[in-house]
């Protein structure tokens, strides 16, 4: 019988329990709080005077790694792409609900234009010549299978400033027929040079397809199943992607290349299950993050991209790689003025 | 073969404790109220948690979608079972508020459990699923709870008054969990201990204003058996109620999809996306209480009726040209409407026609009818809408909840619980 004391007594002590769970909460929140990190200030490093692997590091800042040092550049960010002529960071935006934000950054990294939506940011990539921007989020409730996840990209076409803030509205060719149904998803976008045509993996009942867009057409069909993060080589030839090789949650990915021409498939030396849009470094060189030692860290590391050679360590401690290839390397004539 | 044990009708008397009042306004129970703040505080700790999980997952914990779906997928399969063994074991031990407690002291606990699970699968999994458990365990005792502690003529009154505070939290919860983390820059970790300390408060609550063992049954009402379980649906007055209930479930679209289709004709900024619950939730628990002592004047069969043609509306509103904050806030209101005339309402309009003996284990049976026809309408309509299109989807679901409510104003009959005054 728990009802002999008193509903005075009851009162009582629920109260001082309330009070005590209240000073509990209020101290650990206080003390999260107070562990926060401040945000590093700015710094010299753009684009132009700075070529080489950018990557995100373990406290969420972005750094250009030059040999062994890391040039802080005072941006953070939850993922960041860095062409030779603009660069995208994908930030969330704390907030009821929270939202997220994608950062347009010029050649000096200084911000150009900034995107909000909802989600969280999964991926991001620029065009070669620096004009096409694209990034794919994580949404999630929007499923009819309740609370699972479903993807969302978006494009912006920094010249004309003209915004797509949901892919789906692509007129999808699925295996030769005009195909259109409620769990379409995009992700992993990747432009080609001319800043027409693009890659993309899409995903409706259960499976996944490689497809080929056209920007001005609006239209996409798909050329081969079971490609997912597409990354289109600088050469334009090849795209490299992870493949799903299991079922189920283990180690699900394996890296491969896929010439388009050809449509030959080669398995890249890395033998572990990679879940990332790979960047290339060169034309004969992938980069990629994988889980490191500690827990929810990750390390850089790149591989082959003929199939050939060991995988190698490239940066501890880091993730979300992308390649500035320098103004030396950059098409055409300085890329489209930043504004 | 034996007899059903109801020898055919409802059995359970109107609990006798309410001694004869004046017709007009009447208190209701302590122990409604009670058991409304416990799941008011509970329902902030839950959706706290709830709320954040994807953004926990994957920003703060790097686990790709795949591993998350897995996790969640483990949640739904869980819960009709546990919650039947929850309401059996009740019944059978006379105790529902020890049983209850358990499951929200476990679910508490797994808040804890995800401080400290940190990145592991495996240890997230078995949190996850206590916490599922936890919740399946204490629904069936607390609402046979609530339904033992007051008269049957105020039933709905008194599942309005406790799901009209359940609301509350849950809508609460969510706006606590995103302030927080703007507060603390993304400390989810504080938003766990905030939730663990609310879970602890609401098992406090339970334990210090909400009585134990009573007599709630007559004296010659026997105890559960596992076998008397299983002949509840042969009591007709039951059967009908979790037939109906079942059926209409079947074809009730779940509101996940109904935002879906909301998001995809108004092309609304995804950022709001997660606010739409929140807006069918304030009308739930702004019309709970008075469709609830409507429901105990006129019978509950008429709202709980007349609340699925709310959710008739909603698809049919979604054909209408209407656009904007107008179809918004259309929609919102009908399924809203819909929640508040169902939901509490049909423990109200079942329970009565269960044996108080056997209270939680049949409300138990009629929350898991239901929640398993919701499961196949999902399916259904997920298919019809891959396989045609979304308006084609929405007409069949249409056309089917109308023969559906055809059929329930045939199954149930004017009066099919409530005994004539």
């Amino acid at each position: 019988m728990t009802h002999t004391l008193t509903l005075r007594t009851r009162v009582g002590a629920v109260a001082l329990a309330a009070v005590v769970l209240a000073a509990l909460a209020v101290v650990y929140t206080v003390r999260a709080t107070d562990r926060g990190t401040t945000p590093a200030g700015a710094s010299g490093v753009t684009l132009d005077n700075t070529p080489g692997l950018y990557v995100r590091t373990a406290d969420g800042t972005i750094a250009a790694l030059a040999g062994s040092e890391r040039k802080p550049t005072g941006l953070s960010c939850r993922r960041f792409y860095a062409g030779a002529a603009k660069s995208v960071c994908l930030t969330t935006k704390p907030g009821v609900p929270p939202r997220s934000q994608a950062v347009i950054l010029d050649r000096t990294l200084k911000p150009q234009r900034i995107v909000t939506f909802g989600g969280t940011p999964n991926r991001a990539r620029v065009s070669p010549s620096g004009r096409m921007v694209s990034w794919t989020v994580f949404v999630s409730g929007d499923s009819y299978a309740g609370n699972a996840f479903s993807t969302r990209s978006g494009i912006l076409d920094t010249q004309t400033g003209y915004l797509i803030k949901n892919v789906e509205t692509l007129q999808l060719t699925l295996d030769g027929r005009r195909y259109s149904a409620s769990d379409v998803n995009y992700w992993g976008i990747t432009f080609a040079a001319d800043d027409n045509r693009f890659y993309a993996t899409v995903s409706t009942r259960g499976k996944t397809y490689l497809v080929e867009g056209d920007l001005r057409a609006w239209t996409a069909r798909t050329l081969r199943e079971n490609v997912e993060c597409p990354s289109l080589s600088p050469d334009g030839t090849r795209i490299a992607y992870k493949k799903r090789v299991r079922k189920g949650t283990s180690d699900p990915w394996r890296l491969h290349v896929l010439d388009l021409k050809t449509l030959r498939d080669t398995p890249l030396a890395e033998p572990r299950s990679v879940d990332d849009q790979a960047a290339w470094l060169n034309d004969k060189t992938l980069a990629y993050a994988l889980p490191g030692s500690a827990q929810g860290s990750s390390d850089i590391w790149s591989v082959r991209a003929d199939g050939s050679g060991q995988p190698k360590r490239v940066a501890r401690d880091a993730s979300s790689p992308s390649m500035n290839p320098g103004e030396g390397t950059r098409r055409g004539q300085g890329g489209v003025g930043a504004r | 073969m034996y007899l059903a044990a109801g020898r055919g009708g409802p059995t359970s008397a109107p609990a006798p404790t309410a001694p004869a009042r004046p017709a007009g306004r009447t208190r209701v129970a302590s122990t409604v109220v009670a058991l409304g703040a416990v799941s008011l505080v509970t329902d902030i700790s839950s959706e706290m948690v709830t709320a954040v999980l994807p953004l926990y997952f994957v920003l703060q914990l790097g686990l790709n979608p795949l591993q998350f779906g897995f996790l969640d997928g483990l949640y739904n399969g869980i819960t009709a079972f546990v919650r039947l063994a929850g309401g059996h074991i009740a019944d059978r031990r006379r105790r529902h508020k020890l049983v209850a407690g358990s499951g929200y002291a476990l679910s508490a606990v797994c808040k804890l459990g995800l401080l400290f699970a940190g990145g592991s699968t495996t240890a997230l999994s078995a949190t996850l699923v206590a916490d599922r458990v936890g919740k399946g365990i204490r629904t069936a005792p607390r609402d046979a709870l609530i339904s033992l502690s007051c008269a049957e003529r105020d039933l709905g009154r008194a599942f309005g008054v406790h799901r009209a505070m359940d609301t509350t939290g849950a809508l609460l919860g969510p706006l606590a969990a995103f302030a927080l983390l703007w507060l603390t820059a993304d400390a989810y970790d504080a938003v766990f201990m905030v939730s663990f300390c609310l879970g602890l408060f609401g098992v406090l609550l339970l334990y210090a204003f909400v009585p134990g063992r009573q007599e709630h049954t007559g004296p010659n009402s026997k105890a559960s058996t596992l076998r008397s379980a299983f002949r509840l649906p042969r009591i007709p007055a039951f059967r009908r109620v979790l037939i109906t209930a079942s059926l209409l479930g079947l074809v009730s679209v779940g509101d996940g999809f109904l935002y879906l289709v909301l998001y995809k004709r108004l092309d609304l900024d995804s950022a709001y996306f997660p606010l739409l619950p929140l807006g069918s939730a304030a009308v739930y628990l702004l019309l709970a209480v008075p469709i609830g002592r409507a429901a105990d004047r006129v019978g509950r069969r008429i709202p709980y009726l007349l609340g699925h043609l709310g959710l008739l509306g909603a698809y049919l509103v979604l054909f209408s040209p209407a656009a904007g904050w107008p179809l918004t806030i259309a929609v919102l209101l009908l399924l809203g409407t819909y929640y508040a005339a169902t939901d509490g309402v049909l423990m109200a309009l079942g329970g009565p026609a269960i044996p108080a003996g056997q209270r939680a284990t049949g409300l138990a049976l009629l929350q898991s009818g239901q929640a398993l026809g919701r499961l196949g309408a999902s399916v259904l309509f997920g298919a019809a809408w891959t396989l045609w299109t979304m308006h084609t989807a929405l007409a069949l679901a249409a056309v089917a909840l109308s023969a559906a409510l055809l059929a329930a104003l045939l199954l149930l009959p004017p009066h099919p619980t409530e005994h004539p005054r």
